[in-house]
């Protein structure tokens, strides 16, 4: 029998009164707020207009980092499915992406770009090399037999793709944005907290530490969590809905 | 519409399936007739360009299109059988005709029934019913009737006759009966 392994309420119950516990033995908000003074001061900024702009303009780059890796993932791998020289070609790049270490690009990318561009370009590259090897596993995945059947009754290709590569390949898509999405959050965040664009979540968490203001830290780290955990929640779903479109 | 097949050869390895086969098909059934591993599975994907011989030609009408019954139902497990027909026919798809041929066939009451919840007889009736709806000068049926039961067999060899008439039918099957069935030549490899 399959194990649930999603987070149950009870558990994070349990974490938050390890943290209260925590912050009440310790005593320093300084060091440690409670859980009760991040929620409280999540809803004091809020209620604020700055805060709704740093959501979304960090959302705005980072999702768009996400979305243009999943297309330009997802177009490459069609090619280089077909033709071996685009997947030679294109391996050492996707390799080299996937071995360099992230605040490597960050520092780069500050050098070559300017840093309102920054969480767009880290977000980008942390996704497309995790779309572009799933989507070309699940168009090896596409059954050649399937195949053969479209060719001899002479099915155009966009049918072929709707009805044979598009089952196939977008189970292997969904797990790979699933992992894409957990990692473009984070480090375009990371990236913005170098780089420091104005206006940005990662100045935001700057800022907090700076200053000391630590219930806001853990307030903006709520905030990045939650707004990573609903975008998730809800890309997924639009593929979970395109998969049983797709698969039945 | 002709199908001359002269000298036909193919291996896989040290393993000689074909060898040297010849014969004429013109319009009416043509069974291929030969024991289980006889190579007549392999002379269909020849005939249909999905593998190449070793050596020997396949000569054919210009412009002939086929349409096939494989070895195994090639259909795609998450739609319905209309959907299965769209897929694979398109444009050329004619719903009533098709509705009619799958009441025919026993295939009338699986509406939105999904393929992959089908037995095995009702995938095999669902494949031939897609090939004999293709608009095709030609039909390569590979053993249509695996898996049937005698109505059902005898109601597929009457879509057979019915809509194979005027086409080449090339039928590969190791039952004599089902030759007799449709007054067809016989080629044994």
């Amino acid at each position: 029998m399959a194990r649930k392994t999603g987070v149950r309420l009870w558990a994070v119950a349990v974490w938050l009164l390890v943290w209260q516990g925590a912050s009440m033995a310790l005593g320093q908000a300084l060091l440690l707020p409670s859980p009760l003074s991040a929620l409280r001061r999540l809803c004091e900024l809020a209620l604020t207009a700055p805060f709704w702009q740093a959501v979304g303009w960090s959302g705005a780059r980072i999702i768009g980092g996400f979305l243009l890796a999943c297309a330009a993932g997802t177009l490459l791998a069609a090619p280089a499915a077909k033709w071996r020289a685009v997947r030679e070609l294109l391996a050492p790049l996707v390799a080299a992406v996937k071995t360099v270490p992230v605040a490597s690009f960050i520092i780069l990318a500050l050098v070559w770009l300017n840093s309102r561009s920054l969480s767009l370009f880290i977000s980008f590259l942390m996704v497309f090399p995790t779309v572009y090897l799933n989507v070309l596993e699940g168009i090896a995945q596409a059954d050649g037999k399937l195949l053969e059947m479209a060719r001899v009754f002479r099915v155009p290709v966009g049918r072929t793709v709707r009805g044979v590569y598009l089952p196939a390949v977008l189970p292997y898509f969904r797990s790979a944005a699933s992992l894409g999405l957990g990692m473009c959050w984070k480090a375009g965040v990371a990236a913005e907290v170098i780089g420091l664009p104005s206006g940005s979540l990662g100045e935001r968490l700057y800022t907090a530490k700076v200053y000391f203001q630590t219930p806001d830290l853990f307030a903006w780290t709520a905030v990045i969590v939650l707004a990573s955990v609903v975008f998730e929640r809800v890309f997924l779903a639009a593929v979970d809905a395109a998969v049983r479109k797709a698969g039945g | 519409m002709e199908l001359r097949v002269e000298n036909l050869c193919k291996s896989y390895g040290d393993k000689t399936v074909l060898r040297k086969v010849s014969f004429t098909a013109g319009e009416g059934v043509t069974c291929i007739m030969a024991p289980s591993g006889g190579g007549k599975t392999t002379l269909l994907r020849i005939v249909l360009g999905l593998e190449r011989q070793d050596s020997g030609t396949v000569m054919q009408s210009p412009g002939c299109r086929w349409a096939a019954v494989f070895q195994d139902d090639r259909l795609l497990e998450q739609l319905d059988a209309m959907g299965n027909l769209r897929f694979a026919l398109g444009g050329e798809l004619e719903e009533k005709e098709a509705c009619r041929l799958l009441g025919e066939l026993g295939l009338g009451a699986v509406g939105g029934q999904k393929v992959r919840t089908f037995s095995g007889g009702m995938k095999r009736r669902l494949a031939l019913a897609r090939a004999l709806l293709a608009k095709t000068e030609a039909l390569a049926l590979d053993e249509p009737f695996a898996g049937l039961d005698g109505e059902s067999r005898g109601k597929a060899v009457a879509c057979i006759r019915r809509m194979g008439a005027g086409r080449l039918v090339l039928l590969v099957t190791h039952d004599k009966a089902d030759a007799e069935a449709l007054n067809a030549q016989v080629v044994a490899l």
